[in-house]
């Protein structure tokens, strides 16, 4: 295990020696070399909760495949949105949010969850959220084949934006990383965090356009439906299932999702880098 | 060049119990002011004031009764706890050897936990795989290995946690006690191994209670006393100020024979910290 040499000049004068920037961005720097690792556990760990069952991580796919359907048909009549529009709609939201909502609530218990690793073998602390994130990536592209089945059965109009996928996928994981090390660092230390984001969480997939779409309701007859679609502009978990949706659907890309979700990014890391920094070290004694 | 260096380092433990544990506290506390010491955490000194300095080359054995800080000070020099206070660093790829158990998963096959220990303990996937058949060899499972970990029997997974320890190459190798406690039979075969281990790292420090092994793996010692260090120097000195008698004394007739009839190993060409 590769652990941390202290490049900045022994100086043993120098106070708080583990609270550094550069500390902070090795770990971050070590974890990334380790994808060995975090890469076999990763996958392990998608194994692992299938053994012994027949279709195993199949199973993944099935469940979201039977939720889309369920929420799709529903919420598709009571809106009045045509299904061949509404179930892409849903699958593609659906996808995206239990990737969202997955890397918050395990992240919330990514170091609780490996005590026992954290205190016996020295790891940067962000290897255990490289292998969390990992493992929900690996999640997702196994539900991108419910796109793909819905995608066949109902085609959509998709170009050229098709590829703003890449980037948005990436913008998508590059926030899991940020949002699950500081929901992790916290919770480490306040065992309260984990319940309150998991009915956050909760709450907020209702309060997204998944199973609703925006623009029946913006577009709606009543004057107040109309005024509770614009606050659902302020919902920041919007503009990141948006910026992934638009291009699978071929919609019209919308800039401000793209502003939004840049934003979200830069501040995002730079307050669970500040927590890293401090906090860093913290979380092998607070576990 | 591998080297650990501590500086006036001292390990503290909060205490949150599962109410300063909460936000409860913090906030509360923050509403209607401090109220004495209540809102400090308790804290356990661990270790205090701890210099050391092992450089390439160092044999160092571990002594010291139950709760002396033994465990926490190797905690310290892996680097999994660093100093609340004070300053410590270390150069070099740690491999810690405290629990032959963690990391392993009962629900995996024996080939899949190989290599995710080593692959824990820093190894890359490509070196675990051309180390697995000689893994799988030296823990004499055979078909075993194909079969989940939870079908073994405490002796098996010694076996293999053992066999995949002593595979590594590490350059600081870090040992708890436990490791010598594998059924004899067993024992032979691994003792060379850990033997080879250990002459294979750049640099060894080893927790135990066994004069033997301690006498047969270092040269030097440090003695742990209350969460400090009470004394430092060549193993056969620390032994004997610790136990209050002369190690070689006691030792059975194999043991003497092992170690070169009663010669002392020979302290490296370093000062004796």
């Amino acid at each position: 295990m590769q652990v941390s040499s202290t490049l900045d000049e022994a100086n043993p004068a120098a106070a708080h020696s583990s609270r550094t920037w550069s500390r902070a961005f090795q770990d971050i720097a070590q974890a990334a070399r380790q994808r060995n690792l975090w890469g076999y556990l990763g996958w392990q760990d998608i194994k692992q909760g299938y053994r012994r069952s027949v279709i195993g991580p199949l199973w993944i796919t099935i469940s979201t495949g039977v939720m889309t359907l369920a929420l799709g048909i529903l919420f598709g009549g009571l809106f009045g949105n045509p299904l061949h529009e509404f179930l892409p709609y849903v699958a593609v939201g659906l996808i995206c949010w239990t990737f969202i909502s997955n890397c918050i609530n395990e992240g919330a218990q990514v170091f609780i969850a490996n005590e026992g690793l954290i205190k016996h073998l020295p790891a940067p602390v962000t290897t255990h959220v490289f292998r969390l994130v990992w493992r929900q990536t690996l999640f997702f592209a196994h539900n991108l084949l419910i796109y793909l089945i819905i995608f066949a059965i109902f085609p959509q109009p998709v170009d050229l934006s098709l590829l703003l996928v890449v980037p948005a996928l990436a913008l998508l994981i590059v926030n899991a990383g940020w949002a699950s090390l500081l929901v992790g660092i916290i919770s480490t230390r306040f065992r309260d965090i984990p319940p309150i984001t998991g009915n956050i969480v909760q709450l907020l997939f209702y309060l997204t356009p998944i199973v609703w779409s925006y623009e029946t309701l913006i577009n709606s007859e009543s004057a107040v439906v109309r005024e509770r679609a614009v606050l659902a502009q302020l919902n920041p978990f919007m503009h990141f299932i948006e910026m992934v949706r638009r291009p699978m659907l071929g919609l019209e890309t919308n800039p401000t999702n793209w502003l939004v979700v840049g934003a979200i990014t830069v501040v995002g890391w730079a307050v669970a880098l500040f927590m890293l920094r401090n906090y860093r070290a913290r979380v092998s004694y607070w576990v | 060049m591998v080297s650990i260096d501590v500086w006036n380092a001292s390990v503290d433990f909060p205490i949150f119990d599962a109410k300063s544990r909460s936000l409860k506290k913090a906030v509360l506390n923050k509403a209607g002011g401090k109220i004495g010491t209540d809102s400090k955490v308790p804290v356990i000194e661990a270790l205090r004031d701890i210099n050391i300095s092992v450089a390439h080359g160092d044999r160092v054995g571990l002594v010291g009764h139950n709760g002396a800080g033994k465990s926490t000070l190797l905690r310290l020099l892996s680097g999994i706890y660093e100093p609340t206070r004070g300053h410590s660093r270390i150069v070099g790829k740690v491999a810690p050897v405290f629990d032959l158990g963690v990391g392993l998963d009962p629900e995996m096959n024996g080939i899949e936990n190989i290599m995710i220990r080593g692959l824990f303990l820093g190894m890359t996937r490509k070196q675990m795989e051309s180390r697995v058949d000689e893994i799988a060899e030296f823990t004499e499972l055979g078909d075993y290995l194909s079969m989940p970990l939870r079908t073994y029997s405490t002796g098996m997974r010694v076996r293999l946690a053992l066999g995949v320890v002593t595979s590594i190459d590490p350059e600081i190798l870090l040992l708890d006690e436990g490791i010598g406690a594998v059924d004899a039979s067993f024992l032979a075969k691994a003792r060379d191994r850990l033997n080879d281990l250990v002459k294979r790292s750049g640099l060894l420090v080893f927790a135990s209670h066994a004069d033997e092994m301690l006498m047969e793996l270092c040269t030097k010692a440090i003695w742990m006393d209350k969460g400090q260090v009470r004394m430092q120097g060549p193993i056969r000195d620390v032994l004997t100020a610790y136990k209050g008698r002369d190690p070689y004394e006691h030792m059975s007739k194999e043991g003497l024979e092992r170690l070169g009839h009663g010669s002392p190993a020979s302290a490296p060409a370093g000062e004796s910290a």
